[in-house]
């Protein structure tokens, strides 16, 4: 039982896709002008990482090593379209604010990195719970980051008001400020991993 | 697995037909969702902003093309058993600060402007976004809402007009009155019709 | 004519694949250690964006839009930059020596690059003509290369700077970046024609 706890912390602090592994900065900056687009885009990605991890460790064996690589692509591939199709079905407004975020989810280098160091080497309950546990560790990542945006730039977290929107420094909400935030809470996280151990 | 050129070809063609199949079985399920979504959006941001109606504006939509202009706007016609009362005007403008910007903007039967909605737009987050709430803002010369394009100079004050202009964003208030004006001209041309 | 030098200072300058659209951020962080490779990189994003723009533009019009298969435009677009990354390290192998031993190494880097099949969607979701799309492609490569080159100048610097511990390596990087950003915020609202 021990083990299948360390995987979702494995996933979720150790090696936290974000903070520690630094992979799919892309969505991580762009979609995270509020706590609310980030949460969503970080569970977006989470869903489609848990359905690629089960199936990739389901046929792993039935694929030759030298074909890997295409064959996890268009499984991952997949579950994206579907995913797009869904949002664009039953989540329209949404689907509309992450825009191309969605389809990009297919080159975040979580994916087919999990594929490839985890799910291609596991069983299928451990894949579907390192998907679990990386995809909780980027959901989580994504909406703090969101949230911190969100309140310097603006004064609320998940549209909920903190203080005056006046007092807000709007670069946060801007391009500028997801690079800087990003980059000081991934200071603060190396530097809170360091002090503990 | 051992790769041998069959084998790889099999195995990488198995998936592709299954992932093909998978993805065609979805498309079909979700294609009438996702037309209605977007049918939704349309039918919504009308009704939000036109007067009280009995027909169906979004089935009645003509293309407009305002005077001058090359390319039509949306109007929905909003009718009282038969006779125009409204209508909602899907506009736009290339003004913006960023891309384009498109609006739903309502008129009752003299011209009034009763409504609008932003439908898509690339603004500033935080400056040019704030367009969706400032303009029925009552705060000073803001508020479009019950003004007549035809007898309010719908330019911002610095251009010499009776409006507002956003703080800190005078190109997003310019193209916002842009699209209005677009708008309301579309509208004119619909009653001359009728 | 103005239309395309209107699309070229838009993609290098307004609207930077990096600054203001956060594509090919991986890249952007990861291989900007160094000005030669952070050149290299950028010169082989260039090569694959604007064939790969061409070819799936040439698909989507030719291929998934008269099928009405556009819900497989995703899975198709990855496969084929996927598919061309490779063939262009073998040919490039054969034909180039010189230049495949310049961009090489960076070539396997590029079928993940966002940025890459970033484009190759937008250009088909803004309905751009061929000729917009490579011109829109070619001019954001640009602007990329511009980014990562800037950026590797100034990280070469910061390698001889004090830095707190816990700030040192990607999260400094960040902050400068965030910098950048702000510098390339000063084009935004330019407009050409």
């Amino acid at each position: 039982m021990n083990s299948k706890l360390k995987i979702l912390y494995n996933g979720i602090v150790a090696e936290n896709p974000t903070f520690v592994l630094m992979l799919g900065m892309c969505p991580t900056l762009g979609t995270t002008g509020s706590a609310m687009t980030g949460m969503s885009m970080g569970l977006a990605t989470m869903g489609v990482l848990i359905c690629s991890n089960v199936v990739i460790s389901l046929i792993k064996n039935l694929i030759p090593s030298k074909v890997r690589i295409p064959a996890y692509i268009v499984v991952i591939a997949t579950f994206v379209s579907v995913l797009q199709l869904l949002m664009q079905a039953y989540l329209p407004a949404l689907n509309a604010m992450l825009g191309i975020f969605i389809p990009l989810i297919v080159v975040n280098c979580i994916l087919l990195g999990r594929a490839e160091s985890f799910a291609s080497r596991h069983g299928v309950l451990d894949s579907c719970l390192d998907g679990i546990g990386i995809g909780l560790g980027f959901t989580f990542a994504l909406t703090l980051l969101g949230a911190v945006r969100e309140l310097l730039g603006t004064g609320r977290i998940f549209g909920a008001e903190i203080y005056p929107e006046v007092y807000g420094s709007l670069i946060f909400v801007l391009a500028p400020g997801a690079f800087i935030a990003l980059g000081l809470l991934i200071a603060l996280f190396t530097k809170l991993r360091a002090s503990k151990c | 697995m051992k790769s041998s050129l069959l084998n790889m070809v099999l195995s990488l063609g198995i998936i592709t037909i299954i992932a093909a199949a998978l993805l065609a079985g979805v498309y079909t399920i979700t294609q009438k969702p996702i037309e209605e979504a977007q049918l939704n959006k349309q039918t919504e941001a009308v009704s939000a902003v036109t007067p009280q109606f009995n027909n169906n504006p979004v089935a009645e939509m003509v293309e407009i093309t305002p005077e001058g202009e090359t390319t039509p706007v949306k109007v929905f016609p909003a009718k009282m058993d038969g006779q125009l009362v409204g209508a909602a005007v899907e506009s736009y403008s290339l003004a913006g600060f960023s891309g384009e910007i498109r609006l739903m903007y309502g008129f009752d039967a003299d011209g009034n402007i009763t409504g609008y909605e932003v439908m898509s737009h690339a603004e500033t987050p935080g400056l040019g976004a704030k367009m969706g709430e400032w303009f029925r803002s009552p705060e000073g010369n803001r508020n479009v809402i019950g003004l007549n394009p035809a007898t309010t100079n719908m330019t911002v004050k610095k251009d010499g007009g009776d409006i507002d202009a956003i703080t800190a964003a005078t190109i997003t208030s310019r193209a916002f009155l842009d699209a209005l004006t677009r708008a309301s001209k579309a509208y004119g041309q619909l009653k001359e019709a009728n | 004519m103005l239309e395309y030098i209107s699309i070229i200072i838009t993609a290098i300058f307004v609207n930077n694949i990096v600054f203001a659209q956060f594509l090919g951020i991986c890249p952007f962080i990861g291989v900007s250690r160094k000005l030669s490779s952070a050149t290299g990189m950028g010169a082989a994003v260039t090569f694959v964006m604007v064939i790969a723009t061409c070819v799936t533009w040439l698909l989507q019009t030719f291929v998934l839009d008269p099928l009405g298969l556009q819900f497989m435009q995703t899975i198709v677009f990855i496969l084929v930059i996927a598919a061309l990354v490779q063939m262009l390290e073998i040919i490039l192998k054969k034909i180039a020596p010189v230049l495949y031993s310049a961009l090489g190494v960076f070539l396997p880097l590029i079928t993940t690059n966002c940025a890459v099949l970033g484009v190759a969607i937008l250009v088909v979701r803004d309905n751009l003509d061929l000729g917009q799309s490579l011109v829109y492609a070619f001019a954001t490569a640009v602007g990329f290369t511009m980014a990562i080159s800037i950026f590797a100048g100034i990280r070469e610097q910061l390698a001889w700077t004090n830095v707190p511990k816990a700030m040192r390596g990607v999260p400094i990087a960040l902050i400068c970046a965030g910098l950048l950003a702000m510098a390339f915020m000063g084009f935004s609202g330019i407009k050409i024609g």
